[in-house]
């Protein structure tokens, strides 16, 4: 039953080391990978291509792996053919590779807008004119049907993005994205790069998502060299996880109150996520904690303020944040906005493997922080909210109860932070290294954060691929939209806040 | 509803810090980039356009802290507005994405003279980590006219709210140009 264990275990090791994480398949078993996730056996977590390969991480229990085929002609099996996931992922490959899924299922760009003066910039690096590509939607067309462009340039403080509505009076019948427009060529970026610029720059994938990005590379990068980061690192790099995830709860829980036009939740969620950027500064000297999460360990230690200023904040959030929870269950205006719009089916979150509350807020009761879980979660106690109407209130509810469970740890976590060093050296390297290359799985705020990363010989990183939780959030927005009045559409679209930076890379 | 206003507006004195002054070097760009027409017209109420050009998101979040109780910067008489119709200064981030360009480009068209363009962040100054990738034009500078910068990654509220407070400080331009 186990296919993706069964696969590891035939596939040829991928690496000098020899370690079963990545091997390296034939397009027959390719193909099965393909057919097992479409037949809802484990979810796929990424697809990536490399110099002439294509690698495919997907997650089955608690295995997770990534199998790599070889495509000395240019092409391979297409994946989103048999599993419609992988189909952005596949036009990105296209994009930056030049590898070509077969058949195809989508033959427009994606990141890549002709606008870059090159194609293929991680493959042939093809010089092109830069005057952009033509873009053509997919439109439901009829005499009632009317099309609204959105973006780039939106109205609100956000990330840039295309939306391209067709709408049948207020209803919207079909919404299409058309994402790539903060792309920042980061993989080429990390090329070459040492380990130290690499980590600074997956610490700016996504900016709210800093310190989860910073400790999936990390991990990534540890598993390749075969290191061990400091008990009391480890700790730390889930205290700052915390906050994180707190503060952008706290912020997002209040946005959306405010897209239903009741800004007295933004105001007082807003002062709160103030008090917890505020304290982060105290414990660690930067207010979203950017570049203090380092491979090896954590780059700054808990201030010693640090303790009291998280007391207080616990002590404030437990005082203050059960009011404001009162305040949106108990305000009809508001519910009336947020409950059954936006639905998302439990078929598509599971289909999709839709991670962190997008994805429990429509029953797929999955958290990296559990399975396949790392430290120090297994010594941490918490409860993984999960709620089944998949609609904008059931994520406010999962989010709500996130916050609960994050106050709980950090509790834990001042409790049980043992002493010691804060960093093992990266010049001391492990001979059980994993053929110097790793993978991590780790719970950001909005889903769980891949990291895959090739340390090469001389230190540097030859290849990391990042992959956001947004990747899969992105396209269920599309189908959890359908139906809703044009006017929900800022609601739903905050109650998921995918990332637009980090799924543009 | 009622009790939770009534609580915030009479038994919690207002979170609201003092405002802090902008830093003479700012005020010492702006006099230099800003012409004396122009000048005379700064000092008043502005309307602010947020343009991502390409940032990490970052930036995006300490704008957006900008609004709360701590450093509302509408008691300055600056406010973020929906369209760049209706705006006299953008506020852009991020290293301009060569994907972004022509959006920034009209957005700067779109955005009635007088105008004046702030860079936050240390991406829309010099394109901080992302410097050199085929992905980017180049720092905000190499795509329209900027008449600001704040540093920082991401500058902190307090930064951006000393930069803009500058904008609002003619009189010390004046004296300055």
């Amino acid at each position: 039953m186990a296919w993706l264990k069964e696969t590891l275990r035939q596939g040829r090791p991928a690496n000098v080391a020899g370690a079963r994480s990545r091997v390296i398949v034939d397009e027959a078993p390719w193909i099965a990978a393909g057919e097992r996730l479409a037949a809802g056996e484990g979810s796929l977590l990424s697809l990536w291509g490399d110099t002439d390969t294509v690698n495919l991480a997907a997650l089955e229990d608690e295995s997770v792996g990534v199998l790599t085929l070889a495509c000395p002609t240019g092409r391979f099996p297409s994946i989103g053919r048999l599993h419609a996931p992988a189909i952005r992922l596949e036009r990105t490959i296209r994009d930056l590779c030049g590898l070509e899924p077969f058949p195809a299922t989508d033959t427009r760009g994606w990141l890549d807008h002709g606008r870059w003066g090159v194609r293929q910039p991680l493959g042939r690096r093809d010089p092109a004119t830069a005057t952009g590509d033509a873009y053509a939607f997919r439109l439901a067309e009829g005499p009632p049907m009317h099309q609204i462009p959105v973006g780039p340039v939106h109205a609100g403080i956000i990330e840039p993005g295309h939306f391209r509505f067709t709408a049948n009076g207020e209803t919207v019948v079909r919404l299409e994205e058309r994402l790539g427009y903060v792309h920042k060529g980061v993989d080429r970026l990390m090329a070459g790069a040492s380990i130290d610029e690499a980590a600074k720059l997956a610490g700016r994938l996504s900016g709210d998502s800093t310190v989860a990005y910073a400790i999936a590379f990390a991990q990534a990068v540890e598993a390749a060299l075969g290191l061990a980061p400091p008990p009391r690192a480890v700790w730390l790099r889930a205290l700052m996880a915390e906050l994180e995830r707190i503060a952008n709860h706290m912020g997002d829980i209040g946005a959306i109150c405010n897209d239903a036009s009741f800004s007295l939740m933004h105001a007082h969620c807003g002062i709160l996520r103030e008090e917890v950027l505020r304290a982060s500064q105290v414990c660690f000297g930067h207010r979203l904690m950017m570049d203090c999460v380092v491979p090896g360990g954590v780059a700054v230690d808990l201030a010693k303020r640090g303790r009291t200023a998280l007391r207080r904040l616990t002590t404030t959030i437990k005082r203050r944040f059960p009011e404001l929870v009162e305040l949106y269950d108990s305000t009809a205006s508001l519910q009336n906005r947020t409950v059954t719009t936006g639905r998302l089916s439990a078929e598509l979150a599971q289909q999709y493997g839709a991670g962190g509350f997008v994805g429990r807020a429509s029953g797929r009761a999955f958290d990296a922080r559990k399975l396949p879980g790392y430290p120090p979660y297994r010594e941490l106690r918490f409860d993984m909210a999960v709620r089944d109407e998949g609609d904008v209130d059931a994520r406010v509810w999962v989010r709500i109860a996130e916050v609960y469970q994050s106050v709980g740890l950090i509790e834990q976590i001042l409790e049980g932070l043992h002493g010691g060093g804060l960093s093992a050296s990266l010049s001391r390297q492990s001979a059980a290294a994993d053929g110097r290359e790793g993978l991590a799985l780790v719970e950001g705020f909005r889903g769980d954060v891949l990291a895959w990363v090739r340390v090469a010989p001389d230190g540097t990183v030859a290849r990391c691929h990042l992959r956001d939780p947004s990747w899969f959030q992105w396209p269920l927005l599309e189908a959890a939209i359908e139906g809703n009045i044009v006017a929900d559409f800022p609601l739903c679209n905050k109650s998921f806040n995918c990332s637009y930076s980090g799924h543009d890379l | 509803m009622r009790k939770l206003l009534f609580q915030s507006l009479l038994l919690q004195l207002p979170l609201t810090e003092r405002a802090p002054t902008p830093e003479e070097a700012q005020l010492a760009e702006l006099a230099q980039n800003v012409g004396s027409a122009a000048l005379s017209r700064l000092g008043r109420s502005l309307s602010i356009r947020e343009v991502d050009a390409g940032s990490c998101n970052g930036c995006e979040l300490e704008i957006h802290a900008l609004s709360n109780a701590f450093y509302d910067v509408e008691r300055f008489g600056l406010r973020f507005v929906a369209s760049p119709r209706h705006a006299d200064v953008l506020l852009v981030t991020g290293p301009v994405a060569k994907n972004m360009r022509e959006a920034l480009e009209r957005t700067y068209a779109a955005t009635p003279d007088p105008k004046w363009v702030v860079a936050a962040g240390d991406c829309a100054a010099n394109c901080g980590v992302f410097a050199g990738s085929y992905a980017c034009v180049g720092p905000v500078s190499s795509v329209i006219p900027v008449d600001l910068e704040i540093v920082g990654c991401p500058p902190s509220p307090t930064d951006l709210l000393k930069g803009l407070i500058a904008l609002l400080a003619p009189s010390s331009l004046r004296k300055l140009s």
